[in-house]
């Protein structure tokens, strides 16, 4: 196989190995567990028969010892708060997340590569003032505020949709328009740019010169090249989207992967924590794998080197 | 009056304005040329004198705006082709009237393979994908690209200069047009790939009795190869005719001034110093070797390793030009980015007065950097474009604080934009805002800066026009006097070479062939090799032409 390929992905794999070390240690900072479940008056009796149950009494590198033993058989140990596999919860949350962010993602990029391509054609036109203008302010918009202001406007107000919860189809739309915004506005912008140094470039001239058809410049010869750029943006952003909308989940009290960590957290859920943080690490580990896949496909410089 | 004429193709009184932030500019003036079917007409000048902006015009090119045509003709068969719709215009382009691009690496679309992108001159005109690939691999061949079937996915960069501007070629005959525009096609390659490229040219004209419009700075090359010529200057045609008529007896004092400017036609320079001291530099078989790069969790080296240089020894004496040259690829720059310690030596040894110069800790390293300089090829982008020309120039004392103190910092800079002939004021401005030249300028008081004793020009004059170049040379000979310098002179353009150093070592395959003074070399070459790269100089040529 392509080296590229294998030396990115022997790359993600050790990181991969770098982060569960760290989560495990770094939840553990959080403090004990048993000085929130407890009640404030119980006796160090009854708190070390709790550290005991749950493993918490042993010296920190046993306890990581046996979190490695039990990883390596897929199993995260239990919820203390809501007492069921750590992993049927995060899996149950993720593909709403998954959902959540694919949609935004794939609605953002054929918007952005449509109006960023047009805006480019004919650069400080009209449509590509009118491009720029949203798609700065899109990018430039805090997710909480949006948020809040669309429910207020669109749920409140207007009554078109829900203001929180899920079931039906309708209660996906503003927190998916809401996820869009921001990437949307950033690709449009990354392929304007891209788009006007494309076209702009010597292989535009020389096929011009040569007389292929104008759509056929744009849409074969300038966006092909282009691509490469909006690719990485938007895998970047991909990995921010997956990582839990947690801003937007927890407004819209979406059950996804972020607001379910953002819970576990507060309850110092280690297992979930753990659990939540090396399944999400693992999707955005396979994204890339994916993006770099995608990457050598349009660019065969890459693949040759 | 109707005025009959069987031109090919006519410009007539083309004027074109170019509007930027500081106003418009006009690109060119009431320019009138023509071509007839077989004939080969050059358009001689320098980078902006707007030698490529008519032929432009002729493909629609030209982009508006910025560009504004204000006036004139352009007549393809009789067809004023600036009225013509955009269809009509792409019909033409590719079919009747092709272009092949200098900088092929550019010019040709990265991510396709170079059998779809020879096809799609052909299928952009009407002609089904599976003809059209069967033409592409027969004029692939015909071009000589070798194993052309074998080769035909793969991509641009995967080829060679000369290979890639033959591909080219052969991508503007697809379709047998009446007129190939040929703009600069040799500029970016070595000498001996230039001349075959041109003689393929000349055959395919031949063979297809195609006009053809060569534009070029290169006067080498107009005496080589063109029936007529027009000479422009600053957007003007200031002089035409037959190559003969305008070479024995040239009107214009431009024209006078370009051929006076082609370098090598003073004396062979002459070494007039005794040597009595001990050498600057001294290089005992230098060798370099590029392993193929390792890479993780791969064991052994699958590839044999590559010579960039191989025992290469010579001496450097104090107050002397030590010329250099070879095609690309011969080892040139490796021999420079080792001395300098950007590169590391496989083999052998260096010495700058006495000193190891390849065993050096970063501190000795940081010594023997200040007493030897680089000016690199490309001032565009060797200058960072962020920083103002003061920040480039002061740079080094900053790390060497021992050169200037820092309140004269900006004195010292003016001082030195004056020796390199630019302007006090320049000092505020950002490279983007100079000319090549210019920029040029800049790099040389910029490795001046730390009063070095010896400087390495790294094909330093090779990208700018030829009136220029002289300019240059001739700075860098008043600088070498003025601070008793020493130039290693890295060069792959050998009129230059010859009239400016004291002697020259031609390397081949990261080997010295031959050394000896510039005399020697150029009137009495021992090596083949020597004698091959003299010969396909076309710049050389000129003086037989002359």
């Amino acid at each position: 196989m392509n080296t590229y390929i294998v030396n990115r992905m022997v790359y993600s794999a050790i990181s991969m190995v770098g982060l569960i070390i760290l989560v495990f240690f770094l939840a553990r900072l959080t403090g004990n567990p048993a000085e929130l479940y407890l009640p404030v008056d119980a006796t160090p009796e009854l708190r070390a028969a709790f550290s005991q149950v749950n493993g918490l009494d042993q010296p920190v590198l046993v306890q990581f010892w046996r979190f490695l033993v039990t990883l390596l058989h897929l199993d995260f140990g239990n919820s203390l708060r809501l007492e069921r596999p750590a992993l049927q919860l995060v899996l149950t949350a993720f593909p709403t997340t998954l959902i959540l962010a694919f949609s935004a993602m794939a609605l953002a990029l054929v918007v952005a590569i449509v109006a960023g391509a047009l805006a480019a054609c004919a650069p400080n036109g009209i449509l590509d003032r009118l491009v720029n203008v949203v798609s700065l302010s899109s990018a430039s918009l805090p997710n909480f505020w949006l948020a809040l202001v669309s429910i207020l406007v669109f749920a409140v107000w207007l009554k078109w949709v829900p203001t929180s919860g899920t079931g039906t189809l309708a209660h996906w739309i503003l927190p998916i328009m809401v996820l869009f915004a921001r990437p949307c506005g950033l690709l449009a912008q990354v392929v304007r740019g891209s788009m006007i140094d494309a076209l702009s470039s010597a292989y535009v001239k020389t096929a011009r010169s040569k007389g292929v058809r104008s759509r056929s410049i744009i849409f074969v010869h300038a966006l092909r090249n282009a691509m490469l750029p909006v690719i990485t943006v938007a895998g970047d952003q991909m990995s921010g989207m997956i990582n839990g909308a947690v801003v937007v989940e927890v407004i819209f009290g979406f059950p996804g992967i972020g607001k379910l960590m953002m819970d576990s957290i507060q309850y110092r859920d280690f297992a979930v924590i753990q659990c939540g943080v090396i399944i999400t690490a693992a999707a955005i580990f396979l994204m890339n794998v994916l993006i770099d896949f995608a990457y050598v496909a349009l660019n065969p410089r890459i693949r040759f080197k | 009056m109707i005025e009959v004429n069987d031109h090919l193709v006519e410009v007539r009184n083309l004027s074109v304005d170019f509007h930027t932030r500081d106003g418009t500019v006009p690109a060119v003036q009431d320019v009138s040329w023509y071509v007839n079917r077989g004939e080969t007409l050059a358009i001689l000048g320098e980078s902006g004198s707007g030698k490529s902006v008519s032929s432009s015009a002729l493909m629609g090119l030209i982009d508006m705006p910025p560009g504004r045509i204000t006036s004139g003709e352009v007549l393809y068969r009789g067809e004023n082709l600036l009225n013509a719709t955009p269809e009509r215009q792409r019909e033409i382009n590719g079919s009747k009237i092709a272009m092949v691009f200098q900088d092929t690496l550019a010019a040709f679309n990265p991510v396709y393979q170079i059998g779809w992108q020879v096809a799609e001159t052909l299928r952009s005109h009407g002609v089904p994908k599976k003809v059209a690939d069967v033409k592409a691999l027969e004029l692939l061949e015909r071009v000589g690209i070798p194993n052309a079937s074998g080769r035909f996915f793969d991509y641009p960069h995967q080829f060679s200069g000369g290979q890639r501007q033959r591909i080219m070629i052969a991508m503007a005959i697809a379709l047998n047009p009446d007129l190939l525009i040929a703009d600069e096609p040799t500029t970016a390659l070595d000498v001996t790939v230039q001349a075959k490229i041109l003689r393929l040219l000349k055959e395919l004209q031949r063979e297809r009795g195609m006009g053809l419009l060569l534009i070029t700075h290169d006067l080498g090359i107009v005496a080589g190869i063109a029936d007529r010529v027009a000479i422009m200057q600053g957007g003007k045609i200031v002089e035409t005719g037959t190559v003969r008529q305008v070479f024995e007896t040239p009107q214009h004092p431009y024209t006078h001034r370009l051929f006076d400017a082609v370098p090598g036609r003073r004396v062979v320079s002459e070494t007039a110093r005794t040597l009595v001291e001990q050498p600057l530099l001294i290089v005992q078989d230098l060798s370099k070797e590029y392993l193929s790069p390792a890479r993780l969790f791969s064991r052994g080296a699958t590839a044999a390793p590559v010579l960039a240089l191989n025992k290469v020894s010579f001496k450097l004496e104090r107050g002397e030009t030590l010329g250099i040259v070879g095609e690309s690829g011969s080892g040139k720059s490796t021999l420079a980015r080792t001395l300098i310690g950007l590169e590391t030596a496989t083999g052998g040894g260096a010495s700058y007065r006495g000193h190891d110069l390849l065993n050096r800790t970063p501190a000795g390293l940081n010594q023997v950097r200040r007493q030897i300089q680089m000016v690199f090829q490309d001032p565009t982008a060797s200058l960072n474009p962020r920083m103002s020309v003061r920040e480039i120039i002061s740079e080094p004392w900053a790390i060497h604080d021992d050169v200037v103190p820092r309140n004269k910092w900006d004195t010292r800079v003016r001082d030195l934009l004056e020796q390199v002939g630019l302007q006090r004021d320049h000092a505020d401005r950002y490279p983007h805002q100079f000319s090549g030249g210019q920029r040029q300028r800049i790099a040389i008081a910029r490795a001046l800066a730390l009063q070095p004793e010896i400087i390495i020009f790294d094909e330093a004059v090779s990208s700018l026009d030829v009136s220029v170049q002289a300019q240059v040379i001739e700075l860098l000979k008043s600088l070498k006097d003025d601070y008793n310098l020493s130039y290693l002179f890295i060069a792959h353009d050998l009129p230059v070479v010859r009239s400016f150093a004291d002697r020259v070592l031609v390397m081949h395959r990261g080997a010295i062939v031959e050394q000896g003074t510039s005399r020697e070399i150029f009137n009495n070459p021992k090596h083949d090799y020597t004698r091959e790269l003299l010969q396909s100089d076309p710049a050389l040529n000129v003086h037989a032409a002359i």
